[in-house]
């Protein structure tokens, strides 16, 4: 690999556009710069499943109104530490999360902190696409109903699902099944499902991973049009997704303790994705983002 | 690799193909007999079981028919079998198996909840439930019609003979059933949609009773009429709770002293010496089919209508 950054620069860009298309570097409405108002501040996160550690010394703020994406290779702790953004892992006997996350300058895991609350603000989608078994209109309703929410429920659920897309396909059909959507609409429907409680984050756990290529386009056009609103973690196996949708990427990866055989997740680089993609700082990260390994 | 086979390449192609092919034959005749063999003993099986069923409901209506008729549902026990029928005795099970359900639905299903949606398996106090109630499960039914004469009847509730204390008993002797089929049915719900749910802000609850319970329902319906289905045919027990094997009134109430019920009224029939009563003993079993099959499709069709379809 030549040394010279201006033809990486170029090398990277060839491989990135062989299999995502056209991309510019310098793209409107990427952006970059120091993170002003982050809105998770997380420093020296580690999360053990009864005793053995899944990530460690996690240390990252991730900014407002952006898509952060986690990138890196299986069994590296991406979803783990997605989910200690929304105390989902709270969930998960035997887990237990030290460090400290903080939620627009709250401690997420102070004591008098209410789990459900904080779901309420984080919303989250997960790999593959789990629509309740009711109708379309009942899984979007269902966040706001129980939630006490005031106003007009069909209100709610019609703007829940124009924003996520969705609503000219299934506004004919709002009492039939959820079941028999498509995949890529069942995903729109979750995501809908997770807009209509009006969260402040929306947390994707590979959102499209279950998915064919056009609904994959769709998810990530809309992943853009939501962060004007919200802020968008997503975890990703697609890295040429993590180069198209996202303005900031942190890439993690497996390291094995002085033995050998603890196994933990670690940040080893967290950047604009710009510079994760075209100029990485670490040589692990260029492997990962080249193909060389992963 | 040449192009363009000539045409004399090409059949000789096509005929070395054909030879090599596998043809389509019929199965061996060895399998073609051992399959039909072994339908043949399912179906023997099936056969016997339903034959031995169909034995005892044509005996009984044998010996019954000649009692056949609305009496049997409109004339209470009576010292003259030509007037005697059934009423006391079938208002007496529905009112003990009416208890034996409201008691058993809401405990049956709330263990059931707490076990598994709440209970920290490694604790050991969790795991000393689990582990008994399925030993309560193979408990003899007469030891719990001690237990209900000794602390129902008499002891800490000190209820009498009432049909309330047949129901309570009964309901600790059928509870292990619903507690086992409500758990096995919401294991089956699938974590997805509750961590959709609980992802939404919803908290525990709400999720197992918009989420998880109604989907679970079919199930937790089918162990409730497994459980009264148990129910409705326990003589040993009740016994001892006071179902008097002789009453000629009907039970007013759950509190009402003195109640019998349709399996003690039979048993009792059996017992006597005129023949007339044997006749009365056979109808009273057609009788309580009648009873349990209408219970069961009742609980059936509750359960088809409230079923999700996935």
């Amino acid at each position: 690999m030549t040394s010279d950054p201006l033809e990486r620069t170029r090398a990277a860009k060839r491989t990135l556009e062989r299999t995502a298309g056209p991309v510019s570097l310098t793209a409107p409405g990427r952006e970059g710069g120091p993170i002003r108002e982050p809105v998770f501040e997380l420093r020296d996160v580690s999360v053990a499943y009864d005793g053995k550690p899944a990530v460690r010394g996690i240390t990252m703020d991730i900014p407002r109104n952006q898509v952060t994406a986690l990138i890196g290779p299986s069994g590296c702790g991406k979803s783990t530490l997605l989910r200690c953004l929304n105390r989902m892992n709270d969930l998960i006997s035997g887990a237990e999360v030290s460090g400290s996350v903080l939620y627009h300058g709250e401690d997420l895991y102070g004591p008098g902190v209410d789990p459900v609350q904080v779901r309420k603000l984080i919303g989250m989608v997960f790999q593959k696409p789990n629509p309740f078994p009711k109708s379309i209109h009942d899984n979007v309703a269902f966040g706001p109903r129980v939630l006490g929410m005031p106003g007009d429920l069909d209100e709610i659920v019609e703007r829940a699902l124009r924003r996520a897309a969705l609503w000219d396909e299934v506004k004919d059909r709002l009492g039939e099944n959820a079941y028999g959507l498509s995949g890529g609409q069942q995903q729109r429907l979750c995501i809908a499902r997770a807009l209509a409680v009006e969260p402040d984050v929306i947390l994707m756990d590979e959102p499209c991973s279950a998915l064919d290529p056009i609904s994959t386009a769709r998810i990530e056009d809309l992943m853009l049009a939501l962060k004007s609103r919200y802020s968008i973690v997503i975890v990703t196996h697609n890295m040429q997704q993590a180069a198209r949708v996202s303005d900031r990427t942190a890439f993690l990866t497996v390291e094995l303790d002085s033995q050998g055989e603890g196994r933990w997740g670690r940040i080893v680089e967290y950047d604009e994705t710009e510079r994760i993609f075209t100029n990485p700082a670490d040589p692990r990260t260029e492997d990962y983002v080249t193909g060389k390994v992963g | 690799m040449t192009r363009g086979v000539t045409l004399a390449g090409r059949s000789r192609l096509a005929v070395a193909g054909a030879r090599a092919a596998v043809r389509l034959e019929r199965r061996p005749m060895r399998e073609r007999l051992w399959g039909g063999a072994f339908a043949l003993a399912l179906y023997a099986a099936l056969a016997i079981a339903l034959l031995g069923l169909a034995l005892l409901l044509l005996d009984a209506i044998a010996d019954g028919s000649e009692r056949f008729g609305l009496g049997l549902f409109t004339e209470k026990g009576s010292g003259f079998p030509e007037r005697a029928g059934f009423q006391n005795a079938i208002l007496g099970t529905l009112w003990v198996i009416g208890g034996v359900i409201v008691t058993c639905v809401p405990l049956g299903v709330g263990a059931a909840v707490y076990l598994e949606e709440f209970a920290d398996r490694r604790r050991w106090w969790n795991r000393l439930i689990e582990i008994n109630i399925q030993n309560l499960a193979a408990v003899p039914s007469i030891v719990y019609g001690i237990l209900g004469l000794a602390f129902i009847v008499r002891g800490p509730l000190d209820l009498g003979f009432v049909p309330l204390a047949g129901s309570l008993t009964l309901a600790l002797l059928v509870l292990p059933t619903v507690v086992i089929a409500a758990r096995e049915a919401i294991r089956a719900v699938p974590p997805s949609i509750r961590e959709g749910a609980l992802a939404l802000g919803a908290t525990e609850w709400q999720t197992i009773r918009h989420q998880v319970l109604p989907v679970a329902l079919p199930g937790i319906v089918t162990g409730v009429i497994l459980a009264i289905s148990r129910a409705i045919g326990e003589t040993a027990p009740l016994l001892l709770v006071g179902a008097a094997t002789f009453v000629t009134f009907n039970p007013a109430s759950p509190l009402s002293e003195g109640y019998t019920v349709l399996p003690v009224q039979i048993f009792n029939y059996f017992t006597r010496a005129q023949d007339e009563y044997l006749a009365l003993a056979a109808a009273g079993i057609v009788v309580m089919l009648v009873v349990l099959v209408a219970m069961n499709s009742f609980a059936i069709w509750l359960r088809n209508r409230y079923e999700q379809r996935w």
